[in-house]
């Protein structure tokens, strides 16, 4: 561990140019596959093909394979698809927006968290294809295309915003992402050892070759996407909280959702980087890149949107109450004491109680514990949706009509499917591209120079 | 290089091979396009072929096309048949729905006295018994098929042989034979076989009623009960509303309890019962009380009414309240009142309810007196002890059972299956080959009524003709068929015999009256005539002896709910059929009292060992709001092994602990926990309505002083009120004009929670079983659900029906969440599903506020087999994996009106249209109708005072809303219960 390191600092002292440039790339180019990447890469294969199976005999045999019943007919589909979709906001705010606060710390986690993202989006993006009964028609029965039926999907059912919010989201986090990858796709090409891995970069780098005119237009387009993906960071998690805002459930039926699901997601999304970042700094011995400032820097946003999303768990009880509606009272009162109140008690621990300890500084320093606490939050996170999608529906007006939720080992294997296709994704992203941007960091290594120079630090 | 030589005999090899390519192009008259080799090929071929398929035996008869098609047959239009059911000793009269030729749906035959229209959930479930797969199909003799011809000889050999020794050692064993013709005969048979015996045994049978009446008025009768014109009645232990074979009784019970149109009073029920049962549910004051304790509670309401009764009844303080509450009750209402004796109950509680209603002057007014329906009315319990002693001892030779399954449900101290293998000649003709037939050596499979001629006799004795709507599709031969062949007749038919029976009972034009009989399905006027009977002198036989110690713990055998007996085993809408009280689908289980329970220390599922006289059975535990403490009810009808691939291994069987002597209801068992657990599949898991305005209720007295007592108080927003919900007139009138606007109304102070409804619902829409694991999953498909709430105390609670189907909201939640569409409105008000469209994201039902919808998260309809494809209605789509579903009104039924009616340039008339649960209803609890036409009955309905949404303070503005229920308890009572 670098104990020397100021606070301040977002690079480590001593790297040069091409330091940077070596360090980083040399992860893609020049090392040998690590029997550690392969020990991981096999178990995140063998999981992503858990994933495999379980689609396999979900279209054999139908939703029915899973937990999911009336009343509770959205289970680990949708809870899983909200939870990915959440962890994938952290990567376009980190990217788009901190860009446009010019916060210089976010330089050498964004392509991290931007890959980080796309993974996510593309995991959650299965759910709602394959929670529906019929995916093989619903996949694209969804879309607005022409047709002799005249037939138009329904623009009033939130299902439908959904499908534009994320199908916009990916791709607008994908095009961000590759054309940030450009000029470090050109770095790869010139360093790369062998003549194909030189003409694969080289393909990919679109005849990059670092003038002056593609750098202006390399700016240009980088920030005019960042502004782009800036409104949809808030959009896409408010369109996904309009799939229950919308709805006439006790516990749904909310007008906080959207700014407390935006916050919940960011809240997620840096507890999912920290979760990632923390062991690939380890293992890749990328301290001076990742630095105890950016592990700061994201405990205090996890800090700030634990507190909204704290709030709003405030306020839904207090609306709960003060509405004077029967229902939204019970609906509290069963999180609180009802069959699933542990798990209500659990996320009130997860993403209330124990990230306050984030107020203290030395802990924010406390590398393990922050990885500790990134899964914590995780847990939380992925417990909220699941109070808000299960005990919702279990039990909301009619008694007669209420029913429990048992999730069966399909929703497991589909669950943990998704992990596994996260993670054999990732693995790939390591090997093949530079996990950090080289040339942003080289930016960096010049900008601290200055910063050294004009102010000599002890 | 191959010459032309070798060409041709390698081609030769090849062609024998079957490899053969055809060198030249197809020419006619080239005599290569056939060589005599491929020819005998082929035709060798052929012949294999040919031979092949002759192995099955082809029809002999003659098809015809329909050149001519067969009068009033269209296809797409049904028909209808009148034709009756017999269940339990009483006939109810039934029209079936066929369709080209298939019968798909019973519902009561207006015109049937039994019925008039209502059906029990039985009957609605019988059509799906008759295409079966499980049914016996084939015709066993001595282990092996045979044709009937032959099996027929063999019988007539058998009765040859015992003819000659004038009957001796020939018995008869059949349920109670309510047939005319049936009994005639086998009376004929017994006249001309003197020594040969006529059983009769059905577990479930009247042997209290007939010794009640005996000990009462020294001779059998029937009693017949009028619900309508009785302003009291006193149940004591009877579940009258749910008698097989009669939802008369819960119509005439229901038709004084309406509230509607003016009708602004309304009977009132007492009831005292240990196990609850739906008439319970339904009393306005209801006591529990130990089996045991029943007759004491008789004893003390009758020496009140006047009766003398010797001795001192021990009644508790609690129950002595109800008695006098009751007997001052029946008192003021002379004439008008009725004390109805369960079967359940002791002969003596029936005689003192005879003498009751006597002394009442209820005789002739609320109850009157015939002759038993039974043909022969005989003590069951001593028929079939009878029989299996003399199997035995070696008396019987030939022993002929006509339906039943007594080897399954005859009294467990009989030895029934013991005692049966010594006979020689077993011979049995059922619709299974159940625990009986494989016991028999001789097996006929039976013919369902559905494919028979034959006659019966409702409750009222009215008799009415069986005519078969398909020809026997397992080869099936009636009763009288069988008894036929016996004397040598191999071809008799039951048409003959049963028009040859009716021939010499009906004066004048028989052909014309057999016809209007078929047409109509009742044989007029020929209802018993009153019995005149004279009420024993009290002395002789009313003495009421001392209660068992409560401190031992009781009990009580019932049919069950859905099974009955058991014979509607492999019914699997019977066995999905969540019972009325329980819940519970597919399993029985041993229902005590929560208290009994916590004293136990016993759960939910747990199994229990029930013990007594060196018998036990393990059973589930099920606990049960209001059953009586230190009393454990076992449902009959489970726990068969030889079923079907349905019933067989569900549940305990209670028969195995039933002995003949107490039939019903027994103290001194023991019970002894289990560590073992069997999950149950219940329905719905919560019985409390959490203080909501579900099932509004009131008090007949605050219904007659507050009009609008069904209206809550609750917040709903300004915009939102005076909005005129279900109509379609109002503030939000639909966007198209529509000549019709559907809507319904279910009266809840009618609904008995009977469950005909249910079954009616799944027959007509083609609803599929899920079986009991997705049931545990709470997965199962019926449209309508009837949820059973509890209200106060759990020992005696209020019980509460309500069935929930798809209110067709006006702004219906589940239509704006479908991203695809697949739930849509028409400008009649109803809300479509449209399942080719619907993809299945489940939000519809996850924002339907009713949770009305279900899913089809399986392909349900993959295990119906090709047989019961033909149960199927064609008139309803059937609906794939991934699919939402839900009530849509019947909408079918809908078009089908409306195309009548364009036919004919007219409106579709108010009550043309009627729904399936409607139809079916017995206590005529839901209209439907056009509620934009203010003169329809529906529109009558709804402008009552106290007609309400569910959930109205949602604005969904339901079109299908509620009349609350009204009960008319004692006020002398209400404060205490026991």
């Amino acid at each position: 561990m670098s104990q020397d390191l100021t606070p301040e600092s977002v690079i480590g002292p001593g790297q040069t140019l091409s330091s940077v440039t070596d360090k980083i790339n040399d992860i893609v180019v020049k090392q040998k596959i690590r029997p550690g990447w392969v020990l991981g890469f096999f178990i995140s294969f063998c999981l992503l093909n858990g994933f495999f199976l379980t689609v396999a005999l979900l279209f054999k045999y139908g939703v029915g394979i899973w937990g999911i019943t009336v009343p509770v007919g959205w289970g680990f589909d949708i809870i899983n698809f909200v939870w990915w979709i959440g962890i994938g906001h952290a990567g376009t705010l980190i990217s788009a927006i901190l860009l446009l606060f010019r916060q210089d710390w976010r330089t050498s986690i964004n392509r991290f968290a931007e890959a980080m993202t796309l993974f996510a989006v593309a995991c959650a993006a299965t759910y709602p294809i394959l929670h529906m009964g019929r995916p093989e028609v619903g996949a694209y029965w969804v879309l607005p295309y022409p047709n002799f039926m005249g037939m138009w999907p329904q623009f009033r059912s939130p299902l439908m915003w959904d499908v534009f919010a994320i199908s916009t989201y990916g791709l607008t986090s994908l095009l961000f992402w590759l054309v940030g990858l450009v000029p470090d796709f050109a770095t790869l090409r010139d360093h790369s050892p062998h003549l194909w891995q030189r003409k694969i970069y080289g393909i990919c780098s679109l005849g990059w070759r670092g003038s002056a005119v593609h750098w202006n237009r390399y700016e240009t387009i980088y920030l005019i996407l960042a502004g782009l993906a800036t409104p949809l960071v808030l959009s896409v998690h408010t369109i996904v909280s309009f799939d229950f805002a919308i709805g006439i459930v006790p516990g749904w039926h909310t007008t906080i959702f959207p700014p407390y699901f935006v916050a919940g997601a960011i809240y997620s999304g840096f507890a999912m980087v920290l979760t990632l970042m923390i062991p690939t700094r380890y293992f890749f011995g990328l301290y001076d890149f990742i630095t105890p400032r950016h592990l700061n820097a994201m405990a205090k946003v996890m800090l700030l949107t634990g507190l909204i999303v704290a709030y709003g768990y405030l306020i839904e009880g207090f609306i709960g109450w003060y509405s004077s509606s029967e229902y939204e009272r019970f609906m509290l009162i069963n999180r609180f004491v009802g069959p699933y109140r542990y798990f209500y008690w659990a996320l009130l621990a997860c993403n209330v109680v124990i990230p306050q300890l984030l107020w203290f500084r030395k802990l924010r320093r406390n590398v393990p514990f922050l990885f500790l606490i990134s899964l914590i939050i995780n847990t939380g996170m992925w417990l909220e949706r699941f109070i808000i999608i299960v005990v919702s529906l279990s039990a909301d007006f009619l008694p007669a009509a209420w029913g429990m939720y048992y999730p069966t080992t399909f929703d497991w294997t589909m669950f943990i499917g998704t992990i596994g296709l996260f993670f054999s994704l990732l693995f790939i992203f390591i090997r093949v591209l530079p996990l950090i941007s080289v040339f942003e960091m080289r930016v960096l290594v010049t900008e601290e120079d200055h910063k050294r120079k004009g102010k000599p630090h002890a | 290089m191959k010459n032309e030589s070798d060409n041709k005999m390698w081609r030769s090899i090849e062609e024998q091979e079957g490899k053969h390519v055809p060198q030249a192009r197809f020419n006619p008259f080239n005599n290569d396009f056939l060589s005599r080799r491929e020819f005998m090929e082929w035709s060798s071929g052929m012949v294999a072929v040919l031979s092949a398929s002759a192995c099955t035996r082809m029809p002999q008869q003659k098809i015809v096309p329909y050149n001519k098609t067969p009068e009033k047959v269209v296809p797409g239009k049904p028909l209808y048949f009148a034709t009756t059911m017999t269940l339990n000793g009483r006939a109810i009269g039934v029209l079936a729905e066929s369709h080209m030729g298939r019968p798909t749906k019973l519902d009561g035959n207006a015109l049937h006295p039994a019925s008039l229209g209502g059906s029990d959930a039985y009957a609605q479930a019988a059509v799906l018994g008759l295409y079966d797969p499980d049914r016996s199909q084939s015709l066993n003799m001595a282990g092996s098929p045979m044709y009937w011809e032959n099996a027929a000889a063999s019988l007539n050999a058998i009765a040859k042989n015992h003819l000659a020794r004038r009957g001796e050692g020939f018995r008869i064993l059949t349920e109670p034979v309510v047939s005319p013709s049936l009994a005639a005969q086998i009376d004929a048979f017994v006249a001309a076989n003197p020594a040969a015996q006529w059983h009769q045994y059905e577990p479930v049978h009247r042997d209290t009623e007939r010794e009640g009446a005996l000990m009462a008025f020294g001779e059998d009768v029937a009693s017949v009960y009028a619900f309508k014109p009785a302003e009291v009645v006193v149940s004591l232990d009877s579940d009258f509303l749910m008698e097989p074979a009669n939802p008369r009784y819960a119509r005439d019970f229901a038709s004084n309890r309406t509230m509607l149109q003016g009708s602004h009073g309304m009977s009132r029920l007492y009831s005292a019962e240990a196990s609850p049962t739906i008439t319970g549910a339904k009393a306005d004051n209801r006591i529990v009380a130990r089996a045991s304790e029943v007759e004491q509670i008789a004893a003390a309401l009758a020496q009140a009414c006047g009766v003398s009764v010797q001795g001192t009844p021990s009644v508790t303080a609690a129950h002595k309240k109800w008695v006098q509450a009751a007997a001052e009750d029946l008192k003021k209402h002379e004439g008008a009142s009725l004390v109805v004796p369960g079967r359940w109950q002791t002969p003596l509680v029936h005689a003192l309810a005879h003498a009751m209603n006597a002394r009442l002057r209820n005789v002739g007014k609320t109850v009157r007196y015939t002759a038993p329906v039974e043909v022969h009315s005989v003590a069951q319990s001593d028929s079939i002890k009878r029989l299996a002693l003399d199997m035995q001892a070696g008396k019987v030779e030939t022993v002929l059972i006509l339906g039943g399954n007594p080897v399954y449900n005859a009294p467990s101290d009989v030895k029934f299956s013991e005692s049966l293998s010594k006979v020689k000649n077993r011979i049995h003709c059922g619709l299974y080959v159940d625990e009986t037939a494989s016991q028999c050596n001789y097996h006929i499979p039976e013919a369902h009524f559905l494919e028979s001629w034959g006659d019966a006799r409702a409750y009222d004795g009215t008799a009415s003709l069986i005519q078969p709507l398909i020809a026997p599709l397992y080869g099936g031969k009636t009763y009288s068929e069988v008894l036929a062949a016996f004397s040598g007749d191999a071809n008799a038919k039951s048409y003959d015999q049963v028009r040859a029976y009716w021939k010499g009972k009906a004066g004048g034009d028989f052909e014309r009256s057999w016809t209007r009989w078929l047409n109509e399905g009742v044989v007029e006027g020929s209802a018993s005539a009153d019995k005149r009977v004279a009420l024993r002198a009290e002395g002789s036989w009313a003495k009421v002896g001392r209660a068992p110690t409560a401190t031992s713990m009781e009990v009580i055998f019932r049919p069950d709910a859905t099974m009955f007996d058991g014979r509607f085993s492999n019914n699997g809408w019977l066995q999905e059929m969540p019972k009325p009280l329980s819940k519970l689908t597919w399993d029985n289980a041993a229902f005590v009292s929560a208290a009994t329970a916590a004293a136990l220390g016993i759960k939910n599922e747990q199994v229990i060992r029930i013990v007594w006289g060196g018998k036990s059975v393990d059973a589930p535990v099920w606990i049960l709001p209001g059953h009586a403490d230190n009393s454990v009810t076992l449902p009959l009808g489970y726990g068969r092994t030889h079923a079907g691939r349905l019933g067989t291994g569900t549940g305990f069987n209670a028969y195995s602990l039933r002995p003949s002597g107490s039939t019903w209801s027994f103290a001194g068992v023991e019970i002894a926990k289990t560590d073992k657990q069997y999950r149950l599949a219940n329905t719905q898991s919560h019985a409390n309505m959490e203080g909501r305005p579900i099932v509004r209720t009131a008090t007949l007295a605050k219904a007659q002083k507050d009009h609008h007592w069904t209206h809550i108080h609750m917040h709903v927003p300004e915009r939102l009120q005076n909005v005129d919900v279900g109509t379609a007139g109002g503030e939000h009138a639909p966007v198209a004009p529509a000549q019709y606007q559907w809507g319904m109304a279910i009266n809840l102070s009618a609904c008995n929670g009977c469950n005909s409804c249910v079954v009616a619902c799944q027959a007509e829409n083609n609803i599929p079983n899920v079986g009991k694991e997705e049931v545990i999953r709470g997965r199962e498909m019926h449209w309508i659900n009837l949820d059973r709430y509890y209200e106060g105390d759990t020992a005696n609670p209020d019980t509460h029906f309500q069935p929930r189907m798809c209110v067709q909201c006006e702004t219906a939640p589940c239509e704006v969440v479908c991203p695809v569409g697949a739930t849509a409105h028409d400008n009649e008000g109803l809300n479509n599903m449209v399942y080719n469209r619907c993809v299945g994201t489940k939000y519809c039902s996850n924002n339907c506020p009713y949770k009305v919808r279900h899913f089809n998260f399986f392909e349900y309809t993959k295990t119906i087999t090709p047989s019961m494809k033909m149960v199927q209605n064609p008139d309803v789509t059937v609906r794939g994996r991934g699919v939402m579903e839900k009530c849509t009104y019947c909408v079918q039924r809908i078009s089908e009106a409306r195309i009548t009616a364009k036919n004919e340039g007219r409106k579709i008339r108010d009550g043309e249209v009627k729904t399936a649960c409607q139809t079916a209803c017995p206590s005529q609890a839901i209209f439907f109708g056009d509620i934009s036409n203010p003169n329809s009955l529906v529109s009558k309905i709804k402008a009552e005072s106290h007609n309400y949404g569910l959930l109205e303070e949602l604005n969904t503005k339901p079109r299908t809303t509620y009349l609350g229920k009204v009960t008319n308890p004692n006020t002398a009572l209400s404060a205490e219960k026991s």
